[in-house]
């Protein structure tokens, strides 16, 4: 190193330390240093500048300069000894930078022994040359491979990010789902409220159509009474004027005065019979259109039946002037009453009377000779409980017809004619209602009968 | 003159016996009554001959006034058969045309006009 100088050292070592710098990242990894490392171009333009002024080649100084620069390096290497490359480093400096050093020392204190063995030092700093080449590729290496490694760990850092990233969007995804479901579910309880209330309305429509073709029924079965009650109370009137012309007769006749008399009280009996049998039917239409108010009461299904017949009856010869069917009552004379929603089980029992009354018709219409519709109602007392029988000779009904009766909205009559609840309607009320049962037996062309139980 | 009343409602007895007391009394009319279709057919086939006119009403569970009338009209031996007045409750023109088809001699809707009524039977049993 004898021969060197500053003009070439000087850029040699500020590039060193720039390399230095750039290899160890002393900037992050040492910042302390690094502020001072940053600064050394200065004393090297100084000493540059002086080089240049002077003409001197100023050896002693360019080399300990050098000198300086590579101790610095040594100690970076051992401040950062836990960095691998930094430590490689500093290992490999070390050799080199001791024997500079001692040829640098020797060169002023000893400086014939440092001719003696000039070759031998040389020698020596060659091999520590190639020693710290050795120990920087070494270091380049593990650079390299720390690079990688954090390249990889990078690459994982990135994989990690990317999948939390992933699991951010799927819980977002799973909270919109979320949102989504509880809004449905909440729409489909709005809707099944919804169908509740029309289900309400539905059974309340069905109970007003059945009101509906009942009407003409009702009225005619109202007009009878109040037919007698106006021919009775006329006849009446005329009873009590020959009644008055006969006491105004010198000679009275005693014995028709009696029989006038007799005939205005049988009358007047008879007005007030046929006038509670008008009012029963209204009471009975409107109990009949009444909501029901679930309280239960002692019935009398053999009266329910027999009204429910005639309004039944009267309601389809109302539609169809022409029809005409016998009716058949077999009422058990000691039946006992039953606790029951009376209006329930008349709808029950008109629903009954009306698919045997349209039975019978659809059978008639087919014109078979000698055929006499017939509906006929029988009761009887059970153990524990009544049995009522509704039967008809009508068309009967198909066996796979048969095992869907009771279905809501099943209906076989032409769209408009039936709403399909009556026979659902008359199930639930039978069997949810009140505990009995209802079944079904048919023979078609044959007729139907249906029987229904009830428990006290 | 004999009559046959035929009606389910068995007031109707004590109706007619009532609105007619006095014909019935001076014995212009006389009444029978039957309350089906059925027993009034029984009842002709004892009493033909006798039997000038029938009241029959229409809507009665059974046999019906209208084929009752068919009956009485087309089936009833010998002739010449007797008159028949329909009544009905529902006063609709296709009974009404049934009614006349099989023959029916008047056709009348209930409520009955009684004093209309005496005078129709009037002016049959004096014609």
């Amino acid at each position: 190193m004898s021969d060197s100088n500053m003009i070439i050292e000087g850029p040699i070592a500020v590039g060193l330390v720039w390399l230095g710098r750039r290899f160890l990242d002393t900037p992050t990894r040492l910042p302390g240093w690094d502020k001072w490392l940053a600064q050394i171009w200065k004393p090297a333009v100084v000493l540059f500048a002086i080089a240049i002024y002077t003409g001197s080649s100023i050896d002693l100084l360019a080399d300990a300069f050098v000198l300086a620069v590579l101790w610095a390096g040594v100690g970076a290497g051992w401040k950062l000894r836990a960095y691998r490359p930094a430590w490689l480093i500093g290992v490999g400096l070390v050799p080199y930078v001791l024997l500079a050093t001692v040829q640098l020392l020797l060169g002023i204190v000893a400086p014939q022994f440092l001719k003696a063995n000039s070759d031998t030092l040389e020698l020596a700093i060659m091999v520590a040359f190639i020693w710290q080449g050795i120990f920087w590729l070494m270091a380049r290496n593990h650079k390299k491979a720390e690079v990688a490694e954090q390249q990889i760990r990078l690459e994982a850092e990135r994989e990690k990010q990317r999948i939390e990233a992933q699991n951010l969007d799927l819980a977002q995804m799973i909270n919109q789902r979320t949102a989504a479901l509880a809004r449905q579910t909440d729409e489909l309880r709005a809707t099944l409220s919804e169908l509740q209330a029309t289900q309400g309305q539905l059974i309340q429509s069905e109970k007003m159509a059945s009101l509906g073709e009942l009407t003409a029924g009702i009225a005619h079965e109202i007009q009878n009474p109040l037919n007698f009650v106006n021919n009775f109370a006329d006849v009446s009137v005329e009873l009590v004027a020959e009644l008055e012309e006969e006491r105004a007769r010198p000679t009275r006749d005693a014995e028709l005065e009696a029989e006038l008399l007799r005939d205005l009280k049988q009358n007047l009996q008879r007005i007030t019979q046929h006038g509670g049998r008008a009012s029963g039917i209204v009471r009975g239409m409107l109990e009949h259109s009444r909501a029901s108010t679930g309280e239960r009461r002692p019935t009398d299904l053999n009266a329910l039946a027999d009204e429910y017949l005639r309004l039944a009856y009267h309601g389809l010869r109302a539609k169809d002037k022409t029809f005409n069917a016998t009716l058949q009552t077999d009422f058990a004379p000691s039946l006992p009453l039953i606790e029951a929603l009376s209006q329930d089980l008349g709808r029950v029992l008109l629903n009954l009377f009306t698919n045997a009354f349209y039975a019978v018709q659809k059978r008639q219409q087919l014109g078979e000779a000698g055929y006499t519709p017939t509906v006929s109602v029988h009761t009887q007392p059970l153990n524990g409980g009544v049995e009522v029988r509704v039967g008809d000779n009508g068309v009967g009904i198909p066996p796979d017809i048969q095992a869907r009766i009771f279905e809501p909205f099943f209906t076989t009559k032409p769209s408009g004619e039936g709403t399909g609840l009556g026979l659902s309607l008359a199930h639930d009320i039978v069997v949810k209602g009140h505990g009995g049962t209802l079944q079904v037996v048919s023979a078609p062309g044959q007729g139907t009968e249906f029987v229904l139980t009830l428990p006290d | 003159m004999k009559i046959l009343v035929v009606d389910d409602e068995p007031d109707v007895r004590t109706l007619f016996e009532q609105r007619f007391r006095r014909e019935i009394r001076s014995g212009e009319f006389s009444f029978s009554f039957a309350y089906s279709g059925e027993e009034a057919l029984t009842f002709l086939t004892g009493h033909h001959s006798e039997v000038v006119l029938i009241l029959s009403d229409i809507n009665m569970p059974g046999m019906s006034g209208l084929e009752l009338l068919r009956h009485v009209k087309h089936d009833l031996i010998p002739p010449p058969p007797p008159l028949v007045m329909m009544i009905t409750a529902y006063g609709d023109t296709d009974s009404y045309n049934q009614a006349m088809e099989l023959g029916a001699n008047d056709f009348l809707t209930k409520p009955v006009d009684f004093t209309a009524l005496k005078d129709k039977l009037h002016a049959i049993s004096t014609a």
